[in-house]
């Protein structure tokens, strides 16, 4: 019953993007909403780690620093579980596209880094469908310390790996820690069939081959729904980017 | 002692090694009402007499989601995945934190329900029997275990004089507009065919709850006298 590794068979699509933290994943998938949603596809967006039945354990087991590699992983699935039944299963059922920052791949990337069995939480986790388009935004571990320092300046104690004790310095924590991370993404991206996209790149030079591929991938599914002429809408789309 | 068998069910935990273990994992398994508090008290005091470290662990005590649980459950805001996953980080914070480090101290541990009591849950639920075997798989395997047995009949008679129905108990999630008794009455019968065939499965040690509660306990004594190579009691 693995659904990873089979197509799921709701009317729905489902596109997932993945990558480090300060990747620009969540930026990438805000602008395929907005491209979608001008086409009058119905988009629903959701992120991880956002439910509340295990908010406040998270948030106590993260305080008092008890949470272990494979507690962690647990919440975290229990708060996916709890994402999927309810914002997650019910649009791709009603047809709509549901873009998920973040996936079940996040879990099999942080939990292995943390030192959880990787075919354990494959398992936990195999309730879940399979993206019909996995995007994965493939970033230097440099590029995304310097995107993410810039933007606030501070590490977040887990995002750096701090509490599996790499290091005490949160900076080469954060690179010893993600660099496994990363390493992890990269031996998914075959198991998953990951589109790869390089993270580097300029914010519209990324958005175009993204749209490229969701264009082709989800051509029939686009036809039936799409009430606009995506054209029109990518150009004012490339304005709003550049600005 | 000789030591817990410090074998993992399934996948384990990759960053513990539980080779040093030197305590024993006692289970007693059985349905609510079935007077298992009772019983796991009196063995506790009983092993302490002789001179064992004791340390008793059950389900939804762990200081990491106990409160998620009870909360979740009194909004019925638990669908059979969710379910499940709780018991696991339950479980896994009281199996890391508690279970693991008190075996490695050589106490014995008297666990009031163990993984079984979410298999056969579970399987009362529907959900993939593989699934929640794998994923319990980082579970310790038990030295022994203790089922108190029960027919359906006796147990709702013992619940009715104990408690109140409960929503989970009763499985009204299963059921639902259904009349709380017959909710409980099919539920619970489920619930015992499951632990019958898990029984098979896992060879528990079924013992007659129906007994008094100085014969249940003189036989579950009888049962850990021999796994801890201690002289057996005559009586309680």
């Amino acid at each position: 019953m693995s659904g990873l590794y089979y197509d799921h068979q709701l009317t729905g699509r489902l596109i997932v993007v993945e990558g480090i933290d300060g990747s620009g994943k969540t930026t990438q998938a805000l602008l395929l909403q907005q491209w979608l949603a001008a086409q009058g596809i119905t988009v629903f967006f959701t992120e991880w780690n956002s439910s509340l039945l295990v908010k406040s354990a998270t948030k106590r087991g993260k305080k008092q620093n008890t949470l272990t590699p494979t507690t962690f992983s647990l919440l975290h699935a229990t708060d996916f579980a709890d994402r999927l039944c309810y914002k997650i299963i019910p649009p791709l059922k009603a047809g709509m596209t549901v873009i998920a920052d973040r996936y079940a791949f996040t879990a099999f990337a942080r939990d292995t880094a943390r030192g959880a069995d990787p075919q354990w939480v494959r398992r936990v986790y195999s309730f879940a469908p399979k993206p019909d388009i996995a995007f994965y935004f493939k970033v230097p571990i440099q590029v995304s310390l310097e995107r993410l320092l810039n933007a606030r300046m501070k590490l977040k104690f887990y995002e750096a790996g701090m509490d599996i004790g790499l290091s005490r310095d949160p900076v080469e924590s954060f690179e010893l820690f993600q660099g496994r991370v990363l390493d992890e993404y990269d031996r998914m991206a075959e198991e998953f069939g990951f589109h790869v996209i390089d993270a580097k790149l300029p914010i519209d030079a990324q958005q175009r081959q993204v749209r490229a591929i969701v264009n082709k991938t989800l051509a029939k599914y686009l036809k039936q729904h799409r009430t606009v002429v995506p054209d029109q809408t990518l150009g004012t789309l490339q304005r709003a980017i550049v600005r | 002692m000789n030591g817990s068998n410090g074998r993992f069910f399934g996948r384990g935990l990759p960053y513990v090694n539980i080779d040093d273990l030197t305590g024993r994992l006692i289970v007693i398994e059985g349905s609510d009402g079935v007077g298992r508090t009772t019983q796991i008290g009196l063995l506790k005091t009983w092993l302490e007499v002789q001179g064992f470290g004791v340390v008793e662990t059950g389900w939804a005590r762990s200081p990491l989601v106990g409160e998620t649980i009870d909360l979740a459950k009194s909004g019925h805001d638990m669908n059979v995945l969710t379910f499940n996953l709780l018991y696991a980080t339950d479980f896994a914070d009281r199996l890391e934190h508690e279970i693991i480090p008190a075996l490695r101290s050589g106490f014995i541990v008297l666990a009031d329900r163990y993984i079984y009591t979410v298999f056969a849950r579970a399987a009362a639920r529907q959900a993939d029997p593989q699934w929640i075997r794998d994923l319990f798989g980082f579970a310790i395997q038990p030295d022994l275990v203790l089922y108190l047995k029960v027919d359906v009949d006796t147990l709702i008679q013992r619940v009715l004089l104990s408690a109140n129905l409960d929503y989970w108990e009763a499985g009204l999630d299963q059921y639902p507009g259904y009349d709380p008794y017959d909710s409980f009455v099919h539920y619970q019968a489920r619930l015992l065919r499951q632990f019958n065939t898990l029984a098979r499965e896992f060879h528990f040690q079924v013992i007659d709850a129906r007994k008094s509660v100085e014969e249940v306990q003189l036989r579950l004594r009888k049962r850990i006298a021999r796994l801890l190579n201690i002289p057996v009691v005559a009586r309680v």
